[in-house]
């Protein structure tokens, strides 16, 4: 007997005008597994993850969470299914409105908003419990009383983080969480992913044009090409798949299958 | 021939284009107030921006409203005195603020404040994922951003605009009295006896209507914008136009209906 995939979707399409930008993506991720979905710029990784949020409605096809379709249920169901979802923005998304404990204590009451029967976090005991968040992902909760503003580009990933797992998410969504920073700071930034993850037990999916940063953080891995999954496999196969389009991108090669639209 | 259809076929583009915004517009806005009736309302956001919109506009809307008591005063002195009606300005400059230029200046005043920047703070947020971050807190974005600033705007344009009343006839008594010649009691005796409560509860619905144009335009136009620093930059500048336009319509429309006879 096998398992119900935490997240499973079939058939799903979504165009933009003209553009097909998914055309039928078939996508199972086990429950407490990584998933890291690589591919270019532009191939719809990131319209993948809003559809699934519900900030996109897809044009066709299913998404289940625990075997429940989003798509097809209940406007108010649908927003109980989302928010069992954390997300890292790739930009961090920080409200730069408030400081960064502000930020994360909001994330905290976020808890207290999805379930209806629990008892929400108050602003200051959020605020408290901001630092020991912000401990998890290294910083100092002195850094709680800094706004967005004041931070780096990796500090504002790790508070995007603390942000996002402040909540103790049981779906967890990464978008391309390394880009813009050096070499050691996304190798940290993967690692306190790796770590998050593990520590609260939850479901990843991860986007991400980084290979050494997919092969850190995924347990399994697909290649979305042209609005559909080409290759799925183990993130540790990731450079060394025999599949031409996943061995052209992931070695970085001009020659391939894979041509790129020029515009002019 | 189609030197003849083309213009035809532009408007009609545009006219079209024109009722699919206010459209959207409306179905924006009827949104945002089916989120004020139900819970949770965000009285934290609620309170910033009453702030915001009520406190930090007063020293530009006070100004503006007593420098234009004095402007009325003064031009209608110029006029009035023509045909010996001095003893009308101080009936024309209670009645020109209460009625009209209180509201409709504070208004574009807050319009130009205000709705500029709820357009830029939100659009900025549109831009940079912030608002689907609220989304996936749990937050539902049009009722965290939209509803509360709709409420304060309603409610801090009234407080402005009788604010500007109190200074624009004060600046028409301050040019009367000091430049024009006129007894201060006498001034003062025919203000009260011009102004009824009729004209200030008009001049403050006006104000409330005015408020929620202004924050309903900054809110949408930030909302709905697109494509980074150019789209924040563009959805200001349609918030402050659209807010002005839709402002002196609607003032039409009220005086039309409150004052028409």
């Amino acid at each position: 007997m096998t398992s119900q995939p935490k997240i499973r979707i079939r058939g799903l399409k979504k165009a933009f005008g003209d553009k097909k930008v998914l055309d039928g993506v078939d996508l199972d991720v086990e429950a407490g597994t990584s998933f890291v979905i690589i591919g270019g710029s532009g191939t719809g990784k990131s319209v993948l993850l809003r559809c699934i949020l519900g900030l996109i409605a897809p044009d066709e096809g299913r998404i289940e969470i625990d075997g429940e379709d989003m798509v097809t249920a209940a406007p108010r169901r649908r927003e109980e299914l989302v928010q069992q979802i954390g997300m890292l923005f790739q930009n961090g998304a920080l409200f730069d409105s408030m400081s960064v404990a502000d930020n994360i204590a909001f994330g905290l009451r976020a808890k207290g908003r999805a379930k209806a029967d629990a008892k929400r976090v108050s602003w200051s005991a959020a605020r408290l419990a901001a630092g020991d968040i912000l401990k998890q992902v290294g910083l100092d909760p002195s850094v709680g009383a800094l706004s967005p503003s004041e931070l780096s580009g990796g500090m504002q990933k790790r508070v995007g983080l603390a942000r996002a797992i402040a909540g103790t998410p049981d779906i967890m969504f990464f978008d391309e969480p390394t880009t813009g920073l050096d070499p050691i700071m996304g190798a940290v930034i993967d690692g306190l992913i790796v770590d998050c993850v593990k520590r609260l037990g939850c479901t990843a999916i991860a986007i991400t044009h980084d290979m050494a940063s997919a092969q850190r953080i995924g347990d399994k891995a697909a290649m979305l090409y042209q609005g559909r999954l080409v290759w799925q496999g183990l993130a540790a196969d990731l450079m060394n798949s025999g599949d031409p389009l996943v061995d052209q991108f992931t070695h970085g090669r001009r020659e391939g299958p894979i041509t790129m639209e020029l515009r002019r | 021939m189609n030197f003849v259809l083309e213009p035809i076929a532009a408007v009609g583009r545009a006219t079209l284009a024109l009722i699919r915004k206010a459209g959207a517009m409306s179905l924006f806005g009827m949104a945002a107030l089916s989120h004020l009736v139900r819970p949770p309302f965000y009285w934290r956001v609620f309170f910033t921006s009453l702030i915001e919109i009520a406190y930090f506009s007063l020293p530009v809307v006070a100004l503006t409203a007593i420098f234009s008591g004095g402007v009325i005063a003064l031009q209608s002195y110029t006029g009035f005195s023509q045909y010996h009606a001095q003893s009308a300005i101080a009936s024309i400059v209670v009645l020109a603020v209460v009625r009209e230029l209180g509201p409709v200046l504070a208004g574009l005043m807050v319009a130009g404040r205000v709705g500029a920047a709820m357009a830029a703070e939100i659009g900025t947020m549109r831009v940079t994922d912030q608002v689907d971050a609220l989304w996936t807190l749990s937050t539902d974005p049009m009722k965290y951003l939209v509803a509360p600033r709709l409420l304060a705007g309603t409610l801090a344009l009234p407080f402005l605009v009788l604010i500007a009343d109190i200074l624009g006839v004060m600046g028409g008594f301050a040019v009367s009295t000091s430049k024009l010649g006129f007894a201060p009691d006498a001034y003062i005796i025919n203000t009260l006896a011009a102004v009824k409560p009729m004209d200030v509860i008009v001049g403050l619905v006006k104000a409330a209507v005015f408020g929620f144009l202004i924050a309903l335009m900054g809110c949408y136009h930030g909302y709905t914008s697109r494509g980074g620093a150019e789209g924040v930059g563009s959805a200001t500048t349609s918030a402050v136009v659209g807010a002005s336009i839709l402002l002196l319509a609607f003032d039409y429309l009220l005086t039309d209906l409150f004052f028409a006879q």
